[in-house]
């Protein structure tokens, strides 16, 4: 971005007591922090759809196509870790969880700038050093996003530094939990009481506590691929009395809290937008921080679900069977909160709007293909196949990645002063929404006909399902291209955007657009609940 | 409480936080012991006995000094007694020397018998042998990363003391360093009797 163009915006953007690149990497100013996080979380984003375009494209037909086996089987694995620890799970909270959350509750900054800063670096470096596995020792690492041993042990491909850059994201995710954790027990605006949170601050309060709790497992088990690989530590080997399957116990214990890490920040946005663009409070307040929450909580409990089929003991099954369908209930229960709030609304169709609406079909079409693979039965039969990777992409891209958006939409104007053009936006959020169902519903069907996950090649039959699913990533990177385009070029070219022309009434669009550095020239005092927007005194 | 003066029990609740995720790092290798030993009692009995009792017991008196001195300078410092304080984070900084040497000690015996991780012998051996030492080494050796940070942590505090930035007004980085400390001590209660003491 150009020096001029920042300059002209104001606010934090001018305000600096350094200059140049300086005056970012080593800004402690949460919002600064923040927008560094949005450009590289944004950046490995377009990094990862061009990876997933490449594999999609590989399939288009049966046998080779574009790309040999081995790169196909880097590709996936790439694309995995590139989309889920650089771009989905730092995605929400680090980018907008920076950018708003101490101006939700009424504060200067997070209680630790200064980690707040280590936490940006730490990301940055173990980007760097993933990065770096893909184009050094044996070549990137084949073994898919979960690592799972012995392949992963034995693979002579470059999984250990991959494996240690994801620890020291992990870290980096740590970190910004234990900040908004400390933020929002500290401090609080006078008259800023629980009960008063802005929905998507609580959201990230529950996410930082996952974030707290779980993320030292994955560093561990980590930690224990790598000594495996370097000292022949033998934990995971049977060969030498180890059990593999442990290995997947371990990974899961973080990585099915990790997909709360993942979109409970997204719901947490959903939930702002809803009552702003419906132009009523929030439907069952209460319910919806505290299901956060219970999510968070029932959440850690269900990782077996994953190891149905790898062995464990039918009561194992049916206790995580049992246990997947309680975490079903606090979801649900937000939507029916969501929608009970636009019940009688006066909706406005806006960007952030649209995508949060999609958000809530998306989500819950992926919440109900859980369901099937969350009964045993059921998922025996579709486990490994297809549509798995279509219940996720439902859940993370269609739930998460449709809330960064809409985020994106409803927020970075107000952080830039400038504001995108809604006519592009709408266009590229209609391509959007159909290639993606066009592609992932798709993929849902091929996998309840069979069609395994993971694999380079398939059968004929299949074939016709697999360019109707090509097609539709076609479709949706187009949506993505001008929605990106679009947002870039209004922020930093487009209308003035000022005031409060969403009419929210939390604390951030009280303040300055874009905000100053000190987010508040005075300390405010809270005197409303979030979403009472006529006490707000807000036009 | 919004900012401006220090917040010093928010300093303390974030390093609560992470030490909580300190002991769950730890707890994954510990539910890896539970299991395992579960299913190799026999094993981890034997390959408890031949650790060294002594070498095991000393370290866990020289932790505990060190703790006591790790809290006792917190103490000083809010007194005001700049010069006891630097004593007292001397000797912790001392007994964390000479942990890592006893250490140093243990870990080249057991070299010395060929018992570390893939070593011919341990292959040779029943497989829940070489788990219980593939966990001793893991365990121990993240064990001693953590006594090694934490004893760049304490000497950088005694800097600061040293040049009056932590005092007996502004002191809670040594609050939470001291914690930390106590945190390394405390998981070495654990590994002590788990892997030395066993059966
Ligand atoms: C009601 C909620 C949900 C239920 C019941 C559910 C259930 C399941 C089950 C049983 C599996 C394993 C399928 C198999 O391997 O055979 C699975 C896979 C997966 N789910 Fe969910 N899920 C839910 C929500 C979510 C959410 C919210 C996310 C992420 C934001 C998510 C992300 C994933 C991912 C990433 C996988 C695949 C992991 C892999 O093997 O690579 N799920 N889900
Ligand atoms: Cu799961």
């Amino acid at each position: 971005m150009s020096q001029d163009t920042a300059m002209a915006q104001g606010g934090f953007w001018r305000d600096t007591r350094r200059s140049g690149i300086g005056s970012w990497i080593f800004s402690t100013d949460h919002k600064r922090i923040g927008m560094m996080y949005l450009y590289c979380v944004l950046s490995f984003f377009l990094v990862g759809v061009v990876l997933g375009f490449l594999i999609r494209l590989e399939l288009i037909a049966p046998g080779p196509t574009i790309v040999t086996a081995q790169t196909y089987n880097a590709l996936f694995t790439v694309h995995g870790v590139v989309m889920i620890f650089l771009f989905i799970i730092p995605g929400i909270p680090a980018s907008f969880g920076n950018l708003v959350l101490p101006i939700q509750l009424g504060a200067r900054d997070v209680a630790f700038p200064r980690v707040n800063l280590l936490s940006w670096w730490l990301y940055a470096i173990g980007a760097v050093i993933v990065l770096v596995s893909l184009f050094t020792g044996g070549g990137a690492p084949d073994t898919g996003w979960t690592f799972y041993v012995p392949f992963s042990a034995r693979t002579s491909t470059n999984v250990s530094l991959a494996v240690f850059g994801v620890f020291v994201l992990g870290f980096s995710s740590i970190l910004t939990g234990i900040n908004f954790i400390t933020t929002i027990h500290r401090m609080r605006a006078p008259g800023m009481t629980w009960t008063r949170i802005p929905l998507f601050t609580w959201s990230l309060y529950a996410t930082a506590w996952v974030q707290v709790l779980a993320t030292p497992i994955i560093a561990i088990t980590l930690l224990l691929v790598v000594t495996e690989r370097i000292l022949g530590l033998g934990l995971f080997d049977p060969n030498r009395g180890g059990d593999p399957v442990m290995y997947q116990h371990m990974f899961w214990i973080y990585s099915h809290p990790a997909v709360y890490i993942m979109i409970l920040p997204g719901m947490g946005v959903i939930s702002d937008i809803i009552p702003v663009f419906s132009r009523k409070p929030i439907f069952g307040y209460k319910m919806i921080a505290f299901s956060s929450l219970a999510i968070a909580a029932a959440g850690s409990a269900v990782w077996g679900h994953h190891m149905y089929t790898s062995g464990m003991s039918d009561l194992g099954v049916l206790v995580f069977s049992f246990l997947t369908f309680i975490v079903a209930i606090p979801s649900a229960i937000k939507v029916f909160n969501w929608v009970s709030t636009m019940y009688k609304g006066s909706i406005s169709l806006e960007a952030p709007m649209l995508f949060a609406l999609s958000f809530i079909l998306l989500f819950s079409i992926g919440g109900l293909s859980g369901l099937i693979l969350g009964a045993a039965a059921t998922d025996i039969h579709v486990h490994d196949t297809h549509f798995v990777v279509g219940h996720f992409r439902y859940v993370m891209f269609g739930g998460t990645g449709f809330a960064f958006f809409a985020a994106a939409h409803y927020w970075l104007p107000k952080y830039y002063g400038r504001r995108y053009k809604e006519k592009p936006a709408i266009v590229g959020w209609i391509l959007m929404f159909v290639g993606f169902n066009v592609m992932y519903f798709t993929m849902q069907v091929l996998g309840m006909e069979g069609m395994p996950r993971r694999y380079y090649d398939y059968l004929p039959e299949f074939t016709r399902l697999n360019v109707v699913a090509t097609v539709g990533s076609w479709i949706l990177v187009a949506g993505i291209v001008i929605v990106v385009w679009n947002l870039w070029r209004g922020l930093f070219r487009g209308e003035p955007f000022t005031g409060n022309p969403w009419g929210g009434a939390t604390l951030e669009w009280s303040i300055a657009t874009p905000p100053p550095t000190e987010n508040f020239d005075e300390d405010p005092v809270v005197t409303h609940g979030p979403y009472e927007f006529k006490g707000a005194g807000i036009p | 409480m919004s900012h401006a003066e220090k917040d010093s029990f928010g300093a303390k609740l974030g390093m609560w936080l992470f030490l909580f995720t300190e002991m769950l790092l730890f707890g994954g290798v510990f539910i890896l012991y539970s299991v395992y030993l579960t299913r190799y009692p026999k094993e981890f009995g034997l390959g408890g006995h031949q650790l060294d009792l002594v070498f095991g017991a000393t370290n866990t008196v020289v932790l505990l000094t060190s703790s006591l001195f790790a809290a006792m300078s917190v103490t000083a410092i809010k007194r005001g007694a700049k010069q006891l304080t630097l004593g007292l984070l001397s000797g912790t900084i001392g007994c964390a020397l000479i942990f890592l040497f006893i250490k140093y000690l243990e870990w080249s015996a057991k070299f010395h018998h060929g018992i570390y991780p893939n070593s011919p012998k341990l292959i040779a051996g029943p497989p829940g042998e070489s788990i219980f030492f593939s966990l001793y080494y893991l365990t121990t050796g993240l064990h001693g990363i953590h006594v090694i940070i934490g004893g760049i942590l304490m000497t950088w505090t005694a800097v600061m003391v040293q040049k009056g930035m932590l005092n007996s007004a502004d002191n809670v980085t040594l609050e939470n360093v001291t914690l930390y400390w106590h945190l390394v001590d405390l998981v070495w209660i654990f590994i002590f009797p788990l892997y030395y003491l066993i059966l």
